[in-house]
């Protein structure tokens, strides 16, 4: 047994040293990896990881995987006292649906420290107009029925400009995960909600104690209490044990770090609240529920075609009014529009991949998309909002309230891929 | 009869079943004193504010010795951190021109009481008294405008405080599940 262990010992490390002059002989010609590329042997790594206890515990992504977070809106994150602001998803690299966890985008409301929670000790609180407060422990949450379910959350700051080059830049303020917990609904029947109550005020447990004045119509219809997050606990980021989900609203509805509901009978103008203060009641009325939107991923602005022929134009759709029905794609800067592929299942409020099969002609060209949502929503054109809001298109930076509008990339003769907003 | 007719009749009483009686029995009821400690949620009409008085004075002083000057300037601008204090618009202006400046644009004083008992001040959050809330929220309202020097606040006139822009915005719609943000708005 021992002199055949050896013998396998032996032939690894030959191996492992003939890998290695191959690498070597590749590196010394100046090949490079694409179609031109005539080896005479076939491909393999160029390398091999050791196992190591960090990648048995926990698992690691590939070291040619580079794509991270950035700050957001030109803050640094963390700042100088290590309070996180806003942060970035990269669109740009995402596949399928789900944003990785570790690159969901976060913002808070004023600069945070994440709170460092024992979820053994943390407890939330329903009390108010009910019959019955309540106190759960986590564990307590856990025996409860739960559900699963997709769901984006979106920053309503969300917003392009012509200064962004990215799809990070323009749309990194939105991201998508696998959500488990307890439906609001189930503990606000175990509390016994009052007749006459109208809201619930929301509040986590960060240094301000964020918190959000929320229909009663909203937190009994699809409000979840989430403790799982993409098939682990929720991270400490997005509210670690507890975060309230209210799927389809903008990004501050949804507290994390939560830790008590008031059931209420009136709209509590919380500092949260006053964010959305206006005076303007159609600004007031889109300045709540997300709007139908949708971007193209790939290609996308910063990125470089090789040359002419086939591409999948590829992108995410969403609406906080529903199911995406239907996304369109132009790749003619908005004179023809053709149905897009859904690629795999629309759930509601939940980004939703289309795809778009595309021959590029090597000519200079814009790609679109737009999404229609299953209310009937049409995502409008930065023509169109800014129409509406009578913004003069030559001075806007940005479309007013809340922006679904519609991204435009140019795709210039040599491949690379610009940002279109004017 | 037919069965759907029956419907929100059996929804009614079923509703009706479920508050009077827990369906998991999971959780412990609260003490009152335990709810006291952990609601500070302030509403409108101000029922959860607790006793105390605070005055334009000693809010002045405390403005300086809680450090809230070092963030927000000595005048209640310049600093690094929100203004609190309107923009220099002429005196029969707008409201809404004053800016967004949250002790002055708000509907509610107890929005601003609110605000400053649970989130101030930076690095030291919840751990001014109901005397100093009050003392400061009265200071920000005379640098407003919106208090004579010398005035005192307390639970009971805080409430009563006519902000200008207390009938001036825009209420948000009624949520209902499955329909458009805004009727007739196309997007």
């Amino acid at each position: 047994m021992g002199v055949k262990k050896s013998d396998r010992r032996e032939f690894l490390k030959r191996g492992a040293a003939l890998a290695g002059s191959l690498v070597a002989a590749r590196t010394a010609v100046g090949q490079t990896p694409d179609h031109t590329e005539h080896t005479p042997v076939a491909p393999g790594p160029d390398a091999f990881l050791r196992g190591s206890d960090e990648i048995v515990a926990y698992g690691k992504r590939s070291r040619f995987v580079t794509s991270v977070r950035i700050p957001h809106g030109g803050r640094a994150s963390p700042d100088q006292f290590g309070l996180d602001f806003h942060i970035a998803t990269p669109l740009q690299d995402s596949v399928g649906v789900i944003t990785p966890s570790s690159l969901h985008y976060m913002g808070t409301t004023r600069g945070s420290f994440i709170p460092d929670i024992d979820p053994e000790k943390h407890r939330l609180m329903i009390h108010g107009m009910v019959d019955r407060p309540l106190v759960f422990t986590m564990a307590e949450l856990k025996r409860l029925p739960s559900v699963t379910r997709m769901h984006f959350i979106e920053c309503a700051g969300n917003r392009a400009s012509s200064r962004h080059t990215t799809v990070q830049e323009t749309h990194g303020m939105t991201s998508c995960a696998e959500w488990t917990g307890v439906l609001l609904s189930t503990l606000l029947k175990e509390a016994g909600v009052h007749a006459n109550a109208d809201w619930i005020v929301a509040e986590g447990v960060e240094e301000v104690k964020g918190a959000s004045s929320i229909p009663m119509a909203k937190a009994m219809d699809d409000c979840l209490l989430c403790y799982g997050m993409n098939g682990e606990p929720v991270r400490p980021q997005q509210g670690f044990p507890l975060r309230l989900l209210v799927p389809g609203f903008e990004g501050i509805f949804n507290v994390k770090w939560l830790r008590r509901i008031k059931v209420v009978d009136q709209y509590y103008m919380t500092y949260n609240d006053f964010g959305h203060l206006t005076r303007d009641p159609v600004n007031a009325a889109l300045g709540y529920q997300i709007g139908p939107k949708s971007v193209i991923t790939h290609p996308s602005g910063g990125q470089q075609l090789p040359g002419p022929g086939f591409y999948e134009v590829s992108g995410l759709a969403w609406s906080g009014g529903g199911r995406v029905a239907r996304v369109e794609v132009t790749t003619d800067g908005g004179r023809t529009w053709r149905d897009a592929d859904i690629r795999g299942t629309a759930h509601p409020m939940a980004h939703t991949r289309f795809s778009f099969e595309w021959n590029w002609d090597g000519k200079e060209c814009e790609l679109q998309s737009r999404c229609i949502d299953e209310l009937g929503q049409i995502q409008p054109s930065r023509a169109q909002a800014l129409e509406f809001w009578s913004t003069p298109e030559e001075k806007a930076t940005s479309v007013k309230g809340q922006d679904n509008s519609i991204q435009p990339w140019r795709i210039a003769s040599d491949g690379s891929v610009h940002n279109a907003i004017i | 009869m037919r069965l759907s007719s029956l419907l929100p009749l059996l929804l009614l009483f079923g509703a009706a079943a479920q508050a009077q009686s827990p369906t998991y029995g999971v959780g412990r009821t609260p003490t009152a004193s335990e709810i006291a400690a952990w609601d500070i949620s302030i509403s409108p009409t101000g029922e959860e504010l607790p006793p105390g008085s605070g005055t334009v004075d000693k809010g002045s002083e405390l403005f300086l010795s809680k450090g809230c000057a070092g963030c927000h300037g000595t005048t209640g601008t310049g600093g690094l951190a929100p203004r609190l204090v309107k923009l220099d618009v002429a005196a029969d202006a707008d409201p809404w021109d004053y800016g967004r400046v949250l002790p002055i644009r708000s509907p509610y004083a107890t929005t601003v009481w609110d605000f400053i008992n649970r989130g101030m001040p930076l690095g030291a959050e919840g751990t001014l008294t109901p005397d100093e809330v009050y003392s400061l929220t009265a200071y920000l309202f005379f640098l407003n405008g919106l208090l004579p020097d010398g005035s005192t606040l307390d639970r009971e006139s805080l409430p009563k405080m006519r902000m200008p822009n207390r009938d001036n915005w825009a209420q948000v719609p009624d949520w209902l599940p499955g329909k458009p943000r805004l009727e007739g708005y196309p997007y």
